[in-house]
This record gives structure tokens, C-alpha cells and sequence, in this order.
């Protein structure tokens, strides 16, 4: 009895197991740097003052008041850009699949177009626009929101594109129009729950890019909390570092867990097939 | 009851009016239709369109009207010399990162397609690419900075870091920190190709007689060197784009682009060279679309042979 | 489709292939169990069975793909049991995906060539050859994604024989093609298959396609071979319910078994070895062994009646409930409209029968 193949895969599965734990070990070793530092005690102990404090959102709010700013505003400007977005890409889409084919290509090119524009290079153009905007609709971070609909263009478009290519909105919406629907219904009693995972699979995603972004509400003077945690770095390291950490943590649990809802690759496909660039 | 769609515009409804009216015929759109696209392309070119020409006119303007004197502005020592910075910041990145994140999404290719260790990996490799910025400079302050363990640890086995100093430093802290993003980007960008790669062209090419190094340099690496090239052009961009980690880290100085532009938004600026900073994003933006374009090219190829 | 003239200074005899007690399970599900075949040189043996039966794990053992639990593979004398893959000489066409997506047709058909070392003079030579042996001469510089199913996998028939390998293998390798392609290339594997000599294992699932090619048909289920036969034995003397019911098509007829024959449809049919021979039985019965006449009088009653190009078939219903599908030529199919009463009458040929469940 020969054992080529299991041998070879026996190979195969050290090969795997080594270069994971490696990179893990690595890709572990910074984070661990952060819960070695939120846990320093007086005279070298271990203590779990800061994650205390942190859980305590009472004292959070009244000690370190950006902090708590900044995460209201993050957690509103989630909201209203998957809100914005939502409301603009999946009527826009469902009308170009369905009606104007002969504009898909110049959608796509719009949705991906913020792929060649950093963040930074928006921020300067922007510059004159948001004077407007605040001009008309005053100073709130929340105005902030219709930008990062730019930002999250790319990735909500490739997630929606995905999900309306797999349920073959053509065909569902000849068969509805041909039993007497008009285009209202099709849009919301068929298209829309059809699109579950694909909706949510972009509102992650836009939550995952609010919650993380930096550059323009930073260059704007605007507090969101990518902005509170660097500004409160510069007098409370702990506090800061300890809020980095859980913003990980968490968003890790979120995109694990969701990656056995939609398969392996959910969570990493839209991002896939465009690439990503660094939370700016 | 639905109303049969008529093709014929609001204007003129019979073809009697089209001779009349010889524009109408050119109308038969429907134009119903193209009002439901007209919330998206207005708004995108409110925030999107109107902000880019503002860079690219802006790049060629000053208070005296159309000049040149910004785009000569860029050849600046400081600015050169940023640009310089970034372009190699983001090309060392991108190699390493490639090269790491390609062995790494090898390695993670060979497991179960849908396993817990596969699901845990990529879930981990997308909140590090995307979520990084301040979180992750912060990561590496506290480990690495003059209190850091990482710095203990390292002092005790001989090597000595100083106080961090040069975490701050462009081309060794950065680096470093970038690399931490840029490995698990790679993964999520490059694993789908990897996994596109059919067994049974391993097993073609064993059955002719070929061992596994031959696979690899005769089948494999060649099919995979088009997605492969194409990821690491877009580590390129994602590096020379990045702000957030470099600007909680650095505090002063401007050794990289990103944060020469942003400095142009925040500090004093001098008088006649307020454009400086579009001329600046253009270059960034002419960059970015040219590494982008050629992604684009490499991409097609790619698919065309890793999916049927 | 040419005989190759130029093969006789390269041909090989074909070569002998033992598979001996085989065994290969994956944990608890046996793919293999105790599987046993002999190939004659240069004959063509299709193992056919339905998914799951064990016979691509049958190939992929040969090929040195799998490992087998236990068990001996002789290649013309030789053991290779331990030889891996890439030194068995086997030629292998995969169900799909066999070319190399970045190499042009001719630069597949050359790979073999290049690994053993050959001259280009020579591997250009062989590979005009092999590519117009399967008759694509034209295409030698297209990609696969240029190229339909069919010339893919015509290509990969030429690359796989380049090699001039003792055994070729084929994995189901018309399953994903056209109905049309499939029985068109089916034809031209079989005749470059005798034009060459090489000892053949064919897997298929598709009965008409084992029939059409093979020498022998083995027939596989759950990891061992029921009956191992030339087509024509195979279809007319089945050995087994499985057989009968999976090559070909079978009405199942209640009969009596009376002194080595059956009492069926109100006839005498000779009983095949293996049936049961006594008492109720289960008649297994080919529509085309069956004859049908319109007759007022007669006890069954047509259903309905298809007409399918070559010939059409009848689906009537006996008294006592059971269907019978009888097979007509063409011209008579309108003949039978729905409702019309008609006589059946079994036409003699030997059937298996079985001890009714």
C-alpha cells in the first residue's frame, strides 16, 4: 500500500499550519501591545482599571467628553450613510438592470470612480463644496455623511451588483410586470426582499468604513470617533488605546460571525474584487 | 390594469408629428425612465465630479487666474521629496506585502474551502485592512513605543530600539506599520485567485509526467502572475493613498505626500500658493489613476483564465 | 477522421491492467471494496455505475491520483501500486477543466513532449500530428476560453496521447458537452482509440455512451463490479435486477415461473440465468421485446403515445393496474391515441426475473 498522497498531504497541512501561526502570531503580537498597556497597573501589576472605566459608559460620557461626542457622531453619521446610500444605489440600480441597460457601464464607472480618488485628494475638493453645505445646512458632523456615501460607493455597489446579478432581477421583474405588477411594486415587493444579504452585506460594509475613517472628518474639524481617539491619545493613551482595541475586537466578531451567514467569502468579497485601501 | 408602455414621447404622439416635428423622432427614448437615474448622477456630481475638477482646474489656477506656478511649486525640494517618500514607502510595502500575503493565501487555499481556520483568517485579514488608521498606530505606540513590551522584550534579547524613535520614521516605523496592513489585504485580494486555480490542472500535470515543481513554475505561477502583479498594484495605491496611520503617528514634518496635502488644508499658507496643495492631489490623483488603469488591464486578463 | 499513418514506428503494444482487490474508504463510506479488473492489451473497458459507485475512484486509483487502502495495480506486469502519478505513464482527459488556461492548444499538446525532453523539431512535429488526428489543426493557436467544450476536450485527448502513454484514462470526459457534441466526439474517442491500441479505462455514467465505445462494460455499484461484459451480452443477458434496470430500460412485469420458463403478459418468455425460477415473479421485460396491436377486445389500454425520431414508444396500462412502455417504430405512433384498447404479447426474447418485494 502506497502513501504518496497522504504523505504529501501531510506535508501540505504542516506547510498550512506553520505559516498560519506565524503570520498570526505577528499579525497578534501589536494587538497584544495594546491589552499589555490598557492593563498596566501602578508598579508593574496587571490592572483592569481602564477596561472598568470603559465599560462604565456613565463615567466615559462625563470624564472624556470627546470620546463620547465622537462616538454619537460615528454612530449617527453609520446611520445616515447606509441610510443615503441605500436610498440612492438600489433604486438606481434596479432601474438601470431593468431599464436602461445601455447606462450600466457609466454607473459602474461612477461607483468605482472613488477608487482613483483618495481620500485626501476628495477632502481638498471638497473643501468649497462643505462651505456650501455648511452655508445652507449648518455646522453638524453629520453633513459629513454625504461624502463618505462617496467613499462607500466602490464597495456598496460591487455587494448590491453581486446580489442583483444572483437573483436575476430581469426575469423577476418580467414575470411580475407580466402578471399585473407596475414598477412600484416590483421595486418593493419584489426586487427589495430579494436583496437581504446583498443590502446588508453593503451596510456592513459602510458601517465598517464610517466607523474607521479619519481623514476627512479630521481635515474638516469635525469629531467622529476615529478623530476623539487620537485627539484623547495625546493626553489619555490608555483610554484611547483601549477603545482602538475594542473597535477591532468588535469589528472582527461582526465580520466572523457574518462570514457564516453568507459563506466564507462574504465578508471579504465586495473587498475583494475592488481592493481596499487603508481607512483613510 | 397596466397601462400598455408607450414608446412614443410626451411630445408628438403620432408619426404624423414627427413630421412635424423632425426633433420628436429623436426623443423616442423613453425619458420617463432616465429621470429615475437623475437623483444618483446629481449627486454624485455634486460630490464626486465637482470636487475632482476642483483639484484638476485648481491645480492650474491661483488668485492671478491660469498659471503654471503651482505645477513648478511641485518640484519643490520638500515636495519632491515627500512624493519620493511615498513612491517608495508604497512600492517596498506593496512588494513585501505581496510577497507575504501571496504565501499566505497559498497557505490558506490549501485548507477546507469554508473551514473555521479559512472563515477566521480572512474575517481577521478584513478588519486589519480596513479598519486600520489611528487604532492600528496606536497598536504599534504601545507596543513598540519607549514604554512598549515589545520593546522590553526586544532589549532583553540584544536588541536595542531606543525610545521609538523609529517607529516615526518613514521608511522604518512606516514601513512596518504599513506592511501590517498591507499583508492582510493581499490576502483578501489574492486568496480568490489562488482558489481559482483548478486541481485539475495539477493533476494534467502530473499525469504528463511533471512533479510539483513543475506545476509551479510552468502552470501555476504563470496563470496566477497576472493577479498577482495586479494586487500588488493595488497595495501600491492603497499605501501611497493612506493618511490616517501616517498622520497619528508622524506629528511633525510632512515626509509623505498624504500629509504634505493635508498640511496645505491646516496650516498657514502663503500667500500665492494656496493651490499648491490641488497641484499636489492632482499629482496624487494622476498617480493613482495610471497604477489603477493598469490593474484594470491585468484584472481582465486574470479573470479571463481563472474563471470558465 | 483519418487513420494516423505515421504511428506504426512510434506505436506501442498495448499493455495489460490489473486491478486486484481494491479498497479505498473515505471514513465511513466505502468508495472501493474489494474491487477487482483486468484490461486486455488495447482494449477499451467502460466502467459505468450511478454517482457515488466507486468508479472514478476505480480511474483515479489506476491513475495514481488516490491511494488505495489495500490492494495491487500491475501495469503490463509492472507494480505500480507505489508509483507516484508522475511516473506512470497514464494520458488522463478530466470531465473538465483539462487545459491549461495560458497556454495556446498546440502548446498543451507540446507539454508532455517538452517534460520528457524532446527536440522542439520533434514536439512541433508530434503535436501537428495529435492535433490533426482529432482534427483541429486550425485552432492550434487558440486559447481554451477561445474554444467550445468539444474542441476542449478534443485537445486534451491530443495531449494526453502525445505522450504515447501504456494507458489512457478518461473521466467522464464528454458529461459536461452538448447532447450533439457528446455523441459526435464519442465516435471519434473510439475510433482513434483502435487506431492507436492504447489499453483504455472509460468512466461514464451515461449507459448509451459505455454501450457505444467500450469492449466490455463493467458495471459498478457501491464500490464493487455487478457484471463485467461486451454491450451486447450486457443488455441481453443482465445478471442482476441493478443491471437490467440500469442499462437500458425494463418494464416489470408480475409472471409466473413455470419449468425453466416464465408465464408473462399472456405469454412464455425463457427465463436468463440468475432468475428466480419458481413460483410469482417479477418479469423484467425491454420495450423493444414486447409486440402491440390495436385490437378492440384487448385487455390493456394505451396512455399515451411519444414520438421520439428513431422510434416512438407506447405507455399503455394492464388490468391489473400495472404500466407497460412498449417500443414502436416511428411511423406507427399515431396509430396509438389515448384510450384506444390493444393487445400485448411478449415477443420471446429471455428475460431475468426476479422474487417479488
Amino acid at each position: 500500500m502506497s502513501g504518496n498522497r497522504a504523505a504529501a498531504r501531510r506535508r501540505q497541512a504542516l506547510f498550512r499550519w506553520a505559516t498560519i501561526s506565524i503570520c498570526l502570531v505577528f499579525f497578534a503580537l501589536p494587538l497584544l501591545g495594546m491589552l499589555e498597556f490598557t492593563t498596566r497597573g501602578p508598579g508593574g501589576t496587571r490592572s483592569p482599571q481602564t477596561w472598568a472605566t470603559l465599560v462604565d459608559f456613565g463615567t466615559v460620557s462625563a470624564e472624556y467628553p470627546v470620546l463620547r461626542e465622537g462616538f454619537l457622531s460615528s454612530m449617527g453619521l453609520a446611520v445616515f450613510t447606509v441610510v443615503i446610500m441605500l436610498a440612492l444605489l438600489v433604486p438606481t440600480m434596479t432601474w438601470v438592470r431593468l431599464r436602461l441597460p445601455h447606462l450600466s457601464r457609466t454607473v459602474e464607472f461612477m461607483c468605482l470612480l472613488p477608487l482613483t480618488v483618495p481620500a485626501i485628494v476628495l477632502v481638498v475638493g471638497l473643501t468649497p463644496v462643505y462651505a456650501w453645505v455648511t452655508y445652507l445646512f449648518g455646522e453638524s458632523t453629520l453633513w459629513l455623511s454625504l461624502a463618505y456615501v462617496i467613499l462607500v460607493l466602490p464597495y456598496a455597489y460591487r455587494s448590491l451588483d453581486a446580489g442583483l446579478r444572483a437573483i436575476d432581477v430581469k426575469t423577476l421583474a418580467e414575470a411580475s410586470r407580466s402578471l399585473g405588477a407596475g414598477w412600484g411594486t416590483v421595486m418593493v415587493r419584489i426586487v427589495l426582499p430579494n436583496l437581504r444579504t446583498a443590502v446588508l452585506s453593503a451596510s456592513f460594509l459602510s458601517v465598517a468604513l464610517v466607523l474607521g475613517e479619519f481623514t476627512i472628518a479630521n481635515l474638516f474639524s469635525r469629531k467622529n470617533l476615529q478623530v476623539a481617539m487620537y485627539e484623547l491619545g495625546k493626553s489619555d493613551a490608555k483610554i484611547s488605546i483601549a477603545v482602538g482595541l475594542a473597535a477591532l475586537v468588535f469589528a472582527f466578531v461582526v465580520l466572523f460571525a457574518m462570514s457564516f451567514i453568507g459563506g466564507a467569502r462574504a465578508a471579504a468579497a465586495p473587498v475583494a474584487r475592488t481592493g481596499r485601501k487603508e481607512s483613510a | 390594469m397596466p397601462r400598455p408602455r408607450t414608446t412614443w414621447p410626451r411630445t408628438g404622439q403620432t408619426p404624423l408629428d414627427d413630421r412635424r416635428h423632425p426633433r420628436a423622432r429623436r426623443r423616442r427614448r423613453p425619458s420617463g425612465a432616465l429621470l429615475g437615474v437623475v437623483p444618483f448622477f446629481a449627486y454624485t456630481t455634486v460630490f464626486l465630479v465637482i470636487p475632482t475638477l476642483v483639484v484638476v482646474v485648481g491645480a492650474f489656477t491661483s488668485g492671478a487666474g491660469v498659471t503654471l506656478g503651482n505645477v513648478e511649486a511641485l518640484t519643490q525640494p520638500a515636495v519632491l521629496a515627500a512624493l519620493q517618500h511615498s513612491v517608495v514607502l508604497s512600492a517596498v510595502t506593496a512588494a513585501g506585502g505581496a510577497v507575504i500575503g501571496a504565501v499566505l493565501a497559498y497557505a490558506v487555499s490549501t485548507g477546507r474551502g469554508g473551514g473555521v481556520m479559512t472563515r477566521f483568517v480572512t474575517s481577521l485579514c478584513g478588519v486589519l485592512a480596513q479598519f486600520g488608521g489611528v487604532a492600528l498606530a496606536f497598536a504599534f505606540l504601545a507596543s513598540f513605543g519607549a514604554t512598549g513590551f515589545l520593546t522590553t522584550w526586544l532589549a532583553r534579547i540584544g536588541v536595542d530600539t531606543g525610545p521609538g524613535l523609529w517607529l516615526y520614521e518613514w521608511d522604518k516605523g512606516l514601513m512596518l506599520v504599513y506592511l501590517y496592513f498591507q499583508v492582510p489585504l493581499m490576502l483578501i485580494v489574492f486568496l480568490p485567485a489562488v482558489e481559482g486555480l483548478r486541481p485539475q490542472w495539477r493533476e494534467a500535470t502530473e499525469t504528463l509526467g511533471g512533479s510539483t515543481w513543475v506545476y509551479w513554475r510552468r502552470v501555476a505561477a504563470p496563470i496566477l502572475l497576472p493577479s498577482f502583479v495586479g494586487a500588488m498594484l493595488l497595495l501600491f495605491t492603497n499605501a501611497f493613498s493612506a493618511y490616517a496611520t501616517a498622520a497619528a503617528l508622524v506629528s511633525q514634518g510632512s515626509p509623505l505626500l498624504p500629509l504634505a496635502i493635508g498640511n496645505t488644508l491646516t496650516s498657514e499658507v502663503i500667500l500665492g500658493q494656496e493651490n499648491v496643495g490641488k497641484a499636489m492631489a492632482l499629482a496624487m490623483v494622476v498617480v493613482v489613476a495610471i497604477v489603477m488603469g493598469l490593474y484594470a488591464v491585468l484584472d481582465r486578463r486574470a479573470s479571463k483564465w481563472l474563471t470558465p | 477522421m483519418r487513420a494516423p499513418e505515421r504511428w506504426t514506428d512510434a506505436h506501442r503494444e498495448g499493455v495489460t491492467v490489473q486491478l486486484m482487490n481494491l479498497r479505498r474508504s473515505y471514513g465511513s463510506l466505502n468508495a472501493l471494496d474489494d474491487f477487482t479488473l483486468h484490461i486486455a492489451p488495447g482494449e477499451l473497458v467502460a466502467l459505468l455505475g450511478p454517482s457515488g459507485c466507486g468508479k472514478t475512484t476505480a480511474l483515479r486509483c489506476l491513475a495514481g491520483l488516490e491511494d488505495p487502502d489495500a490492494g495491487r495495480i500491475e501495469v503490463g506486469g509492472r507494480d505500480v501500486t507505489s508509483t507516484p502519478t508522475n511516473r506512470r505513464d497514464m494520458g488522463m482527459v478530466f470531465q473538465a477543466y483539462s487545459l491549461f488556461p495560458h497556454m495556446t492548444a498546440r502548446q498543451n499538446v507540446e507539454f508532455g513532449l517538452q517534460l520528457r525532453r524532446r527536440s522542439a523539431l520533434q514536439r512541433r512535429a508530434r503535436a501537428a500530428d495529435m492535433l490533426d488526428l482529432v482534427a483541429l489543426s486550425d485552432q492550434a493557436d487558440k486559447y481554451a476560453h477561445q474554444m467550445s467544450g468539444g474542441q476542449q476536450q478534443r485537445v486534451a485527448l491530443a495531449r494526453a496521447l502525445a505522450i504515447e502513454p501504456e494507458v489512457l484514462l478518461l473521466d467522464e470526459p464528454l458529461s459536461a458537452l452538448d447532447a450533439k457534441v457528446r455523441s459526435q466526439l464519442r465516435d471519434e474517442i473510439r475510433r482513434i482509440q483502435l487506431a492507436v491500441g492504447t489499453t483504455t479505462l472509460f468512466v461514464t455514467h451515461d449507459q448509451e455512451e459505455a454501450l457505444a465505445v467500450a469492449d466490455r462494460v463493467g458495471v459498478m455499484r457501491a464500490g464493487h463490479l455487478e457484471q463485467l461484459a461486451a454491450p451486447q451480452d450486457l443488455y441481453a443477458h443482465p445478471t442482476s435486477e441493478f443491471v437490467a434496470d440500469f442499462v437500458g430500460l425494463t418494464n416489470r412485469l408480475p409472471g409466473v415461473a413455470v419449468d425453466g420458463h416464465a408465464d408473462v403478459l399472456g405469454g412464455r418468455v425463457p427465463l436468463l440465468d440468475g432468475s428466480a425460477r419458481s413460483g410469482d415473479i417479477v418479469v423484467l421485460v425491454r420495450p423493444e421485446g414486447i409486440d402491440i396491436a390495436l385490437d378492440p377486445s384487448g385487455s390493456a389500454t394505451v396512455l399515451s403515445a411519444s414520438f421520439l425520431g428513431a422510434h416512438g414508444r407506447v405507455t399503455t396500462e394492464i388490468a391489473d393496474g400495472h404500466r407497460v412502455v412498449v417500443q414502436v417504430p416511428s411511423s406507427w405512433v399515431a396509430r396509438y391515441q389515448p384510450g384506444a384498447r390493444v393487445r400485448l404479447a411478449p415477443r420471446g426474447d429471455a428475460a431475468l426475473a426476479v422474487a417479488p418485494n
